[in-house]
């Protein structure tokens, strides 16, 4: 008779999923699944409303990356509107460098919460160290200092989103055609030089360094176990330059298999032709996959992992060294592995405080054309856009009619092209930790959890819910009959 | 001619017939008010400037002053009846400040702030009124509609002086209309004036929202109070 292990809900996550794993009467693992059992539906909720207020109302998904929802839903209505990159009328260098600081803020934001607090506690403390330690306050015990750098951080992220935004959360910046707002000299060098409330931007640089190379002593200690947890080959995904470069902010959709060999690029407008999405009953959230390759061969991973095995350089300095060492660790291959994630995360922390500094220099961000305003003539009735959330590539997609009123809208979110690869992740995760053990520990379940919180994901952003749950851990036998259960 | 009244105790000269309204706030006296403009004739809708005159209820916006009158604004049960007046206003549409695009500059907001309403102490009704789509530079958000005829009596089409906007059905029935025809006429300043006019974000220019950062906004930099008592009503 074989056994059936839940894991409901995976804690330190955005969203609500759980986890079952079957296992025969041998204890081998013979599925593992990642199940999303949320739902609520915004596509639907937004039609009828002004399209203006799309960017607006949309980034209400989440409370964690809505500003790559607002930027998203920003680049599909200046394209609705006739104006940005699909036309030759784009939006002026003030707006488009405004967006960028607010996206980059919010990556820098969104990746110090995620790793810090999500990623690290197992890093330092260990997998199997007590739940009640192994978490953001078990670091604030083992090491204090680095608490503190790590609040200051995300707070630096979170003051710069308000000052681009208005606020710290769902403010407002990108209008349809630029911005509304751009940043003043004085704010600007309260970033640059730091206040009685917030470091400088070099002593944000010096933090991102350490946060990364907390990976680096984390790496040398556990090689074997970080190079060999949850192998999940994939193809990999994100936007790039002209230079097949890594772009946050706009881009071709690039798309490399495991020797870099470019699969395929596409200009995100035709995403749809070359993408198709598979659903199962068992979960609320879709499977895409490159169309012609099948589901099997054409899935993507998205977001830091994938980023970092796309892009051929960064333009930073210290980023580009860091990448350079990725790369070689790797052998100029992709990397599939989980926990390696958390390396690109952490390059991409450093990164982002980089582009933040060069842009913060850039006197543009002072200059008053924050506005293209299009003709009627130009109006399309329909736009796309894409942008690289902190998670991974993200899609909205609308349409409205003449009179002004939203008829459309599609979200493709990073975490949802995760999807195959966050399953495969759980089974290879599942077969090593779980295959064959008699008994089940709290560490070996956990070990899941670890391998799924390496991507970070939404689980409201791929549902368009929202939720924060406990941990709840149900062991059940073939015959669904409950033998444990572990509550936190 | 000149004459004397007391408002909250305090001896005041005004000239006689002058909207109580206005002499209130001349003299430093702010009293809410959602549908008042000055200069304008009065409509008296909204009643939000209720205070008490000689001890009656009565709305100060629609009171001329005449000598001897006793005025209490800031009394308890009459501030009390203006915040319920508030509040019932916005349990009886639908007003979602975080997401709508008046937010900072809309009258029913900063007048909320101003009583210190925190919640409603009436049930939401959310009552369901559609959009109106229909004319070419104006979207109705009817559910934010909170009736107070400003539209209706201080926007007219310039040639013929017809009423643009009018308000059919009756009580919980009441909609606001839109005379696709004349709106698509008016002028860009004249649907700039109307959106102003509307104290709530029923009357919203098409294509143009969250144009202004938030922080810079118009009751971000100036309260409604701090404008009022400067004699900026609208
Ligand atoms: S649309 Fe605005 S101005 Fe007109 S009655 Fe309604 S609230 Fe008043
Ligand atoms: S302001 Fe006096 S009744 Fe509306
Ligand atoms: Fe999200």
């Amino acid at each position: 008779m074989g056994r059936k292990l839940i894991i409901d809900p995976v804690t330190r996550i955005e969203g609500h999923g759980k986890v079952t794993i079957q296992l025969d009467d041998d204890n081998n693992v013979i599925d593992a699944k990642l199940l999303v059992v949320e739902f609520r539906g915004f596509e639907k909720f937004i039609q009828g409303h002004p399209y203006w207020e799309a960017p607006m109302l949309l980034q209400r998904i989440c409370g964690i990356c809505f500003v790559s929802h607002h930027l998203c839903g920003a680049k599909a209505l200046d394209d609705m509107v006739g104006v940005g990159y699909s036309t030759h009328n784009l939006i002026t260098p003030t707006a488009e460098k405004m967006r960028r600081l607010g996206h980059y803020a919010q990556q820098l934001q969104s990746h110090a919460t995620a790793y810090f607090y999500c990623i690290v506690p197992e890093m330092m403390l260990g997998m199997d160290a007590a739940p009640e330690k192994r978490n953001v306050l078990g670091l604030v015990a083992a090491d204090p200092e680095l608490i503190k750098r790590v609040v200051m951080l995300r707070k630096w992220g979170q003051e710069l989103i308000q000052a681009v935004l208005g606020k710290k959360m769902h403010g407002i910046s990108s209008i349809p055609g630029g911005v509304n707002n751009n940043l003043t000299a004085e704010v600007r060098d309260r970033f640059i030089k730091g206040d009685a409330t917030i470091p400088s931007i070099d002593q944000m640089l010096e933090y991102s360094m350490e946060g990364l190379q907390l990976f680096y002593d984390f790496h040398e200690k556990n090689r074997a176990m970080v190079d060999s947890f949850g192998d999940a080959p994939a193809l990999d995904m994100c936007l790039v330059d002209d230079n097949g470069d890594v772009d946050y902010y706009h881009g071709k959709m690039r798309i490399v298999d495991n020797d870099k060999k470019v699969v395929r690029e596409l200009d995100y407008h035709d995403y749809l032709d070359h993408f198709s999405e598979a659903t199962e009953e068992w979960s609320y959230m879709k499977f895409p996959f490159l169309k012609e390759l099948g589901r099997e061969k054409g899935s993507v991973r998205v977001g830091p992992l994938a980023r970092v095995n796309v892009t051929k350089s960064y333009s930073t300095p210290l980023a580009q060294a860091a990448l350079e060492k990725f790369h070689a660790y790797n052998k100029g291959k992709c990397s599939n592995k989980a926990l390696h994630t958390n390396w690109a995360r952490a390059i991409e922390i450093l990164h982002s405080a980089e582009l933040i500094k060069v842009l913060l220099r850039d006197p543009d961000l002072q200059k008053d054309q924050l506005l293209v305003t299009p003709t009627e003539a130009m109006w399309t009735g329909e736009g796309v856009g894409v942008v690289e959330a902190p998670r991974g590539t993200l899609l909205h997609h609308y349409r409205a009619n003449k009179e002004g009123n939203i008829t459309f809208a599609n979200l493709v979110v990073a975490t949802t092209q995760n999807n195959q690869v966050m399953n495969r992740t759980v089974r290879s995760v599942a077969e090593a930790y779980l295959g064959g053990q008699a008994e089940i520990t709290e560490g070996m379940m956990n070990a899941i959890e670890v391998g799924i919180r390496a991507f970070d994901p939404c689980l409201s952003c791929a549902t368009h819910a929202l939720g924060e749950m406990p941990l709840e851990v149900t062991l059940l036998d073939a015959k669904g009959n409950q033998i444990d259960e572990r509550r936190k | 001619m000149m004459i004397q009244l007391k408002i909250d105790g305090k001896n005041i000269n005004a000239r006689a017939g002058t909207p109580l309204m206005d002499v209130a706030l001349e003299n430093g006296v702010y009293i809410p008010a959602l549908c008042y403009v000055k200069g304008q004739p009065c409509l008296g809708t909204c009643r939000v400037c209720s205070v008490k005159v000689g001890g009656v209820v009565a709305a100060a916006c629609t009171v001329p002053v005449v000598h001897g009158m006793e005025v209490e604004v800031n009394e308890p049960e009459v501030t009390d009846m203006r915040k319920a007046l508030v509040e019932s206003l916005f349990a009886e549409g639908t007003h979602n400040c975080p997401s709508c695009e008046k937010s900072g500059r809309c009258d029913l907001q900063a007048v909320g702030y101003e009583v210190g309403m925190m919640v409603s102490r009436f049930e939401y009704r959310f009552t369901p009124r559609q959009r109106d789509y229909a004319s070419e530079k104006i979207l109705l958000e009817r559910d934010r509609c909170i009736f107070c005829q400003r539209c209706v009596d201080f926007v007219r089409d310039e040639e013929t002086g017809q009423k643009i906007f009018s308000i059919s059905g009756r009580g919980a029935n009441s909609r606001i209309e839109i005379n696709a025809e004349l709106a698509n006429k008016m002028t860009s300043e004249q649907v700039t004036r109307a959106v102003n006019l509307c104290p709530v974000g029923t009357i919203v220019e098409k294509g143009v929202g969250f144009n202004e950062p938030i922080g810079k906004r118009k009751f971000e930099i100036k309260s409604v109070r701090e404008r009022a008592l400067a004699g900026d009503h609208k």
